[in-house]
């Protein structure tokens, strides 16, 4: 059971947006990984980023659990992890998603499992709720995350990002 | 210009670095990709929702209340 939350690190993303996010050289001295992301699109037609490990696009795999306000799904994209967690620019005006990345055991040998939490906000009737059970099946240890909208969108101004290590003891 | 974040954990140091010409090839091709995948996903969800709404029809059509059909 993880009793300690350290702050490795942290971004604020500034008046010309960010096209990634990628948080680098991250040290194997704890036992999982935390990512807190608030992130708007500033492009419309797609709340879609994805997450990549030490720069590798492949060997990833999913299941998606989402709700859009009408319907509920379940699909497997057999590409890149891709929450639904950043509100496109067509959204509700300044509002932002939540996404929580949580990675156990990311410095091991074995391949590296994630869940992840996210929505977006709109005044509207779509809005996601989305669960991911996600697996990169690598036996590196994760020194590094990437953060990148779907669409040709950066992360908007005032996206933030925090990365946070957890110890087990 | 367009930048990417690039976050040093080892030593807090935050960057923004502009693309290079093949970053951005690379993400307008990917762009493309998972348009095509959205759009796919799309039509899926909005074929599903209209096959709900025709089988509660059918329900509502066969006698089941609003109720009824909501509790299947």
């Amino acid at each position: 059971m993880a009793n300690t939350y350290t702050l490795i690190s942290s971004v604020t993303v500034g008046s010309g947006g960010a096209a990634t996010i990628d948080f680098t050289s991250i040290p194997a001295t704890y036992t999982d990984l935390l990512v807190k992301l608030s992130g708007r699109n500033s492009a419309s037609g797609d709340d879609r980023f994805t997450i990549e490990f030490n720069n590798s696009s492949s060997n990833l795999s999913q299941r998606r659990l989402y709700g859009e306000g009408t319907n509920v799904n379940s699909d497997a994209p057999a590409s890149a992890i891709q929450p639904t967690g950043i509100p496109q620019d067509s959204y509700t005006a300044n509002t932002f998603g939540n996404t929580e990345i949580y990675i156990p055991n990311y410095a091991s040998s074995n391949n590296k499992s994630l869940s992840v939490d996210a929505i977006t906000e709109n005044n509207a009737t779509t809005a996601y709720a989305m669960m991911v059970a996600g697996l990169w099946s690598d036996s590196a240890a994760i020194t590094s995350i990437k953060l990148t909208p779907m669409s040709s969108g950066n992360f908007k101004q005032y996206s933030t990002a925090y990365l946070y290590g957890i110890s087990n003891a | 210009m367009t930048n990417k974040i690039v976050v040093d954990c080892s030593t807090g140091e935050v960057q923004e670095i502009a693309l290079t010409a093949e970053e951005i090839a690379e993400r307008e091709v990917m762009a493309a990709e998972y348009a095509e995948q959205k759009a796919q996903e799309d039509a899926a969800a909005e074929a599903k929702a209209a096959a709900k709404a025709s089988a509660e029809a059918k329900l509502a059509a066969l006698g089941l209340s609003a109720d009824e059909i909501a509790a299947l």
